[in-house]
C-alpha cells in the first residue's frame, strides 16, 4: 500500500494546477475546469486520510463536494451562457464592469 | 360663639351664605340664559334675586333678635388662603351691624332693582340699545353680591374682596353708556376717574392691612393671623399706639376714597354720568357707605387712638360743609344730588369719628332710604323731561319753539319748573325725600341728623358748628332745587309737556317715600331700639352707657333739635324768597341782563367760585394729573422711546447681536464648524479614491486576492496551532 503522502502530494500538485489555471486563463470554461481540478484535489485529500485514519467521515464529505460541484456547475454553466449572449464573449478579463 | 348653639337659640344664622349666593345666582342665570328671555324675564330674575337676598337678612335679623351675639358661619370650611402664618377662612359674620347694613343693602338694593326695570326699560331705548338691558341687571346682581360680601365678611381681607368688587361695580356702571358723553368719551372718563380715585383709597386699605398683619401676627396665640375682626379688637391694645395710629390713618385713606371725603371725594359728582338708578343704589344708598361701615366695623381701634378718630371727625365735618356749598350753586339735578351725597357722607363719617357709631350707622340707614328716593324720583323727573321732549319733537308745531336750544339737557334744573302738575305722584315723593333731607320734623333726616348733632354738641363743638352750618346749607339747596324743578313756571317747552313715570317706578318710590317718613322711629328717643341692637355689636355703645355717658349716646337734645329745626326752616324760607320771589321779580328785566341764578345776582363771585366747584378739579389737573401726564409723556417719549428703544435697543442691543452674530457666522461657524466637516468630508472622499483602485474589476485578482488570504489565515493558524 503507497504512503499517504503520495496521494497528499498528488492533491497539492492537481490543487496548484487548479488555482494557476484560475488566476492565469482567461477562458472561463478553462477557469471553471480549474475550479473543478481544485475540488478534486481537494476530494482526493479528503479520500486519502478516510483511508489512512480509518474513518468514514472523510468519504461523506467527499459525496457532499461532489453533490456542491455539480451543482455549481448547474448554475456556473447557466451564468457562463448568459455572459456569452450579452457579451459575445467568455473572456473573463472583459467582464469587468464592476471596476471602481 | 358657634354654629351649633346658634341652632338651639333658634336662629337662621346658617342661612347666611345665600345672602351672596342668590345674587350671584341671578347674575348667573341672566348671563347664560338672558338671551334668550325678555326684559320682563330678566329684571324679573335680578329683582328676584335681590329681593331673596334681602328675605334671608331679614331672617337673620329675626335671629339676631333673640340671640344678639355675632355668629360666624365658615363657607363649607373653606380655608381660602393659607401661607405661612397667614390663614384666611371664607366666613361669615352674622352680628346686628352686618345684619344693619345686609338689610339696607338687601331692602333699597331691591327697590332699586324694581324701579330700574321700568327706568332702563327707557333709557335703552332712548339710548338706542336695547341690548345692554340685560348687562346692566347683571353688574347690578354682581354689585349686590359684591356689598354682600363686604358687610357679611368675618375678616378684613374678605371685606377687602367686597371693597374692591363695589368698586369694579361702580366703574362698570359709571361707564354704563361708554360711547356717549362729551367728546363721546365723557362717561368713559368719569368711569376711569371714579376707578382710580378709589384705586388711591384702596391702596391705603392695603397699606392698613399689611400694618396689622406686621404688628397683629406675632401677637397670636398660635403665631396664625386671620384678620378677623374679633381677633384684631382682642389684640388691638397689645400694640403699640403708633401703629394703630398707622393703619387707623391709611384706613381713613381708604375710607375717603370709598366714601368720597375730602380729598378723594371728586369721582363722585363724575360718577352721575351712570344710569340713575346706579347714582341711587351705588353712589347714595350703599356702596359709598362701605367707609362708613368699616369705621364703625374697626372701631375697637379707632377707639384706642384719639388722633386718628379727632382725623376722621375733621374730614367728615369739613367734606360735609365743603360738599354742601357746591351743592348750593349746582344746575344739573343729579349733581346737586351728588354733592349732598358726599355732605351726608361726612356727616356720618364725622359721627362714627367722635365714636358716635350709632348715630352715625342710623344716618347711614335713613339716607339710604331719602337719598335712593331722590334720586330714584329725579330719575323720574329726568325721564317724565325726555319724553315731554321727545312729544315735542314729534309734534311740528311745537319743534319750531325749540329751535333756538339746540342741547336741550334734560338734567338742567334751568330747563325745567313747575314739574308738580305734571308728575304728581314724583313732586310728593321728591317732597318728602328733600324734607328728610333738610331735617324737618318728624321725617327720617331728622332723627338722625339730630342725634348726629346732638353727640356733635356734647363731644366736639368745632364739628358742632360745622356741620350745623352743613345743615343750614343742606335745606338751602333741597329747597332751592325743589322750588327750580316743580313750582314756578315750565321754563322750556319738553317740561311743559313732561310726562309722569310708569307704576314700576313710582311703587318703589312710594315705598322709599314711606320709609323716610317713619324711619325715623328706628331709633326715636327714649326708646333707642337702634342702639340697643347695635350695642351688641359695638363695645364702645355698652361702654357709654355702662361708663354713665348716656347723653352721649343716641342723646336727644331739644335745644339742638329746634335749633336745627329752626335752621332747616329758615334755609327753606329764603330758597323760597329767593327761587320764587326773586326769580318771579327778574322775569320782568330782559333776557340779556337776567342772571341765571337769583343768587349770583346778591353773592356773584363767591357763586361763580361755588358753581366751579372751587376749581378742585381744576387744581388737582395742576397738582396731580397735569405733572402725572408730563412724567408719563417724560417717561414715554425720553426714557421709553429715546432711550430704551433708540438707544438701548436700536444701539446697544441691535449692534451688539450684529457683532455677536458676525463673529458667531464666520470664524466659528464657517471656519471652525464648516471646517471640521469639510475636513471629513475630504478626507473620506480622498481615502475612497485611493480604495477604489484597489477594485480593477477583473476576477483574477478577486482570486488571487482570496488566495494571499486563505493563504494567510492558513499560515496564522499553523503558527498559532503549532
Amino acid at each position: 500500500m503507497l504512503p499517504v503522502y503520495y496521494y497528499l502530494g498528488l492533491a497539492i500538485i492537481l490543487f496548484t494546477l487548479g488555482a494557476l489555471g484560475v488566476l492565469i486563463r482567461r477562458n472561463a470554461i478553462v477557469v471553471f475546469m480549474s475550479i473543478e481540478l481544485m475540488l478534486n484535489a481537494a476530494n482526493l485529500a479528503f479520500v486519502a486520510y478516510a483511508r489512512y485514519w480509518q474513518s468514514m467521515d472523510g468519504q461523506i464529505f467527499v459525496f457532499f463536494i461532489m453533490t456542491v460541484a455539480a451543482a455549481e456547475v448547474a448554475i456556473g454553466l447557466a451564468l457562463i451562457v448568459t455572459i456569452f449572449r450579452t457579451k459575445a464573449s467568455i473572456d473573463v478579463d472583459q467582464i469587468s464592469t464592476l471596476k471602481g | 360663639m358657634s354654629l351649633s348653639d346658634a341652632l338651639n337659640a333658634g336662629g337662621y344664622f346658617y342661612l347666611v351664605p345665600l345672602v351672596v349666593i342668590f345674587p350671584v345666582m341671578g347674575l348667573l342665570i341672566n348671563i347664560f340664559f338672558g338671551g334668550r328671555m325678555g326684559e320682563k324675564a330678566i329684571g324679573a330674575i335680578a329683582c328676584l334675586a335681590s329681593g331673596l337676598s334681602f328675605v334671608v337678612a331679614f331672617l337673620l335679623g329675626i335671629s339676631l333678635v333673640n340671640h344678639p351675639e355675632a355668629v360666624t358661619i365658615s363657607f363649607m370650611d373653606w380655608n381660602w388662603i393659607t401661607v405661612g402664618s397667614l390663614q384666611l377662612d371664607w366666613a361669615f359674620r352674622v352680628d346686628t351691624l352686618s345684619v344693619t347694613m345686609m338689610l339696607v343693602v338687601g331692602g333699597v338694593g331691591t327697590l332699586i332693582h324694581i324701579y330700574a326695570v321700568g327706568y332702563m326699560h327707557d333709557d335703552v331705548l332712548h339710548n338706542g340699545d336695547p341690548g345692554r338691558f340685560r348687562r346692566f341687571f347683571v353688574y347690578f346682581n354682581l354689585f349686590i353680591a359684591a356689598m354682600m360680601i363686604l358687610v357679611s365678611a368675618n375678616n378684613y381681607m374678605m371685606l377687602f374682596i367686597g371693597w374692591e368688587g363695589v368698586g369694579l361695580c361702580s366703574y362698570l356702571l359709571i361707564s354704563f353708556w361708554y360711547e356717549k358723553g362729551k367728546d363721546g368719551i365723557g362717561n368713559a372718563l368719569a368711569g376711569k376717574k371714579a376707578f382710580i380715585a378709589n384705586r388711591i383709597g384702596d391702596f391705603g386699605f392695603l397699606i392698613a392691612a399689611f400694618l396689622m398683619f406686621k404688628y397683629f401676627q406675632p401677637l397670636t396665640a398660635n403665631g396664625v393671623f386671620s384678620f378677623d375682626f374679633d381677633s384684631v379688637a382682642n389684640l388691638a391694645s397689645q400694640v403699640p399706639q403708633s401703629a394703630i395710629l398707622a393703619i387707623t390713618l391709611f384706613m381713613l385713606l381708604g375710607v375717603t376714597g370709598k366714601s368720597a371725603q375730602l380729598p378723594l371725594y371728586v369721582w363722585l359728582p363724575d360718577a352721575m354720568a351712570g344710569p340713575t338708578p346706579v347714582s341711587a343704589l351705588i353712589h347714595a344708598a350703599t356702596m359709598v357707605t362701605a367707609g362708613v361701615y368699616l369705621v364703625a366695623r374697626s372701631h375697637a381701634m379707632y377707639s384706642l387712638v384719639p388722633v386718628a378718630q379727632n382725623w376722621v371727625a375733621i374730614i367728615g365735618a369739613v367734606t360735609a360743609l365743603f360738599a354742601a356749598t357746591i351743592a348750593v350753586a349746582q344746575y344739573d339735578i343729579k349733581k346737586v344730588l351728588a354733592y349732598s351725597t358726599i355732605s351726608q357722607l361726612g356727616f356720618m363719617v364725622a359721627a362714627v369719628g367722635m365714636g358716635a357709631y350709632v348715630a352715625g350707622m342710623f344716618h347711614l340707614v335713613m339716607h339710604a332710604f331719602f337719598k335712593a328716593l331722590l334720586f330714584l324720583s329725579a330719575g323720574s323727573v329726568i325721564q317724565g323731561v325726555e319724553r315731554g321732549e321727545h312729544e315735542v319733537e314729534q309734534d311740528p308745531n311745537l319743534r319750531k319753539r325749540m329751535k333756538h336750544e339746540a342741547h336741550f339737557d334734560p338734567q338742567d334744573m334751568r330747563n325745567m319748573g313747575g314739574l308738580r302738575h305734571r308728575m304728581k305722584t314724583t313732586f310728593w315723593v321728591y317732597l318728602v325725600g328733600a324734607l328728610a333731607l333738610a331735617g324737618i320734623v318728624p321725617l327720617a333726616g331728622f332723627w338722625s341728623k339730630d342725634e348726629i348733632l346732638a353727640e356733635a354738641s356734647v363731644l366736639n363743638p368745632a364739628i358742632y358748628i360745622l356741620l350745623i352750618i352743613a345743615a343750614f346749607f343742606t335745606a338751602f339747596y333741597m329747597g332751592r332745587q325743589i322750588f327750580m324743578v316743580f313750582f314756578g313756571k315750565a321754563r322750556s317747552e319738553p317740561a311743559a309737556h313732561a310726562e309722569e313715570s310708569p307704576a314700576i317706578m313710582t311703587i318703589p318710590l312710594i315705598v322709599l317715600a314711606l320709609l323716610s317718613i317713619i324711619g325715623g322711629f328706628l331709633n326715636f328717643p327714649t326708646f333707642h331700639t337702634f342702639t340697643t341692637w347695635l350695642e351688641h355689636t359695638i363695645q364702645a355703645v355698652a361702654e357709654g352707657v355702662s361708663g354713665g355717658e348716656a347723653a352721649t349716646v343716641g342723646g336727644f337734645n331739644i335745644v339742638v333739635a329746634i335749633l336745627s329745626s329752626v335752621i332747616a326752616l329758615g334755609a327753606i324760607v329764603l330758597a323760597w324768597y329767593l327761587y320764587m320771589r326773586r326769580t318771579q321779580a327778574m322775569q320782568k328785566l330782559p333776557l340779556n341782563q337776567r342772571p341765571d341764578d337769583p343768587l349770583r345776582s346778591i353773592i356773584g363771585p363767591i357763586f361763580t367760585l361755588l358753581e366751579n366747584k372751587y376749581w378742585v378739579d381744576e387744581f388737582y389737573g395742576y397738582l396731580v394729573i397735569k405733572p402725572y401726564q408730563w412724567l408719563a409723556k417724560f417717561l414715554a417719549e425720553k426714557v421709553d422711546w429715546d432711550f430704551w428703544h433708540d438707544f438701548f435697543h436700536d444701539t446697544i442691543l441691535v449692534r451688539g447681536f450684529n457683532g455677536l452674530t458676525r463673529i458667531l457666522s464666520g470664524p466659528i461657524d464657517l471656519g471652525l464648524i464648516d471646517g471640521i466637516a469639510n475636513f471629513m468630508g475630504d478626507g473620506f472622499k480622498e481615502l475612497a479614491t485611493q480604495m477604489r483602485k484597489l477594485q480593477s474589476g477583473y476576477v483574477r485578482t478577486y482570486a488571487l486576492s482570496i488566495f494571499i488570504g486563505v493563504i494567510f489565515i492558513i499560515g496564522y493558524l499553523i503558527l498559532r496551532l503549532g
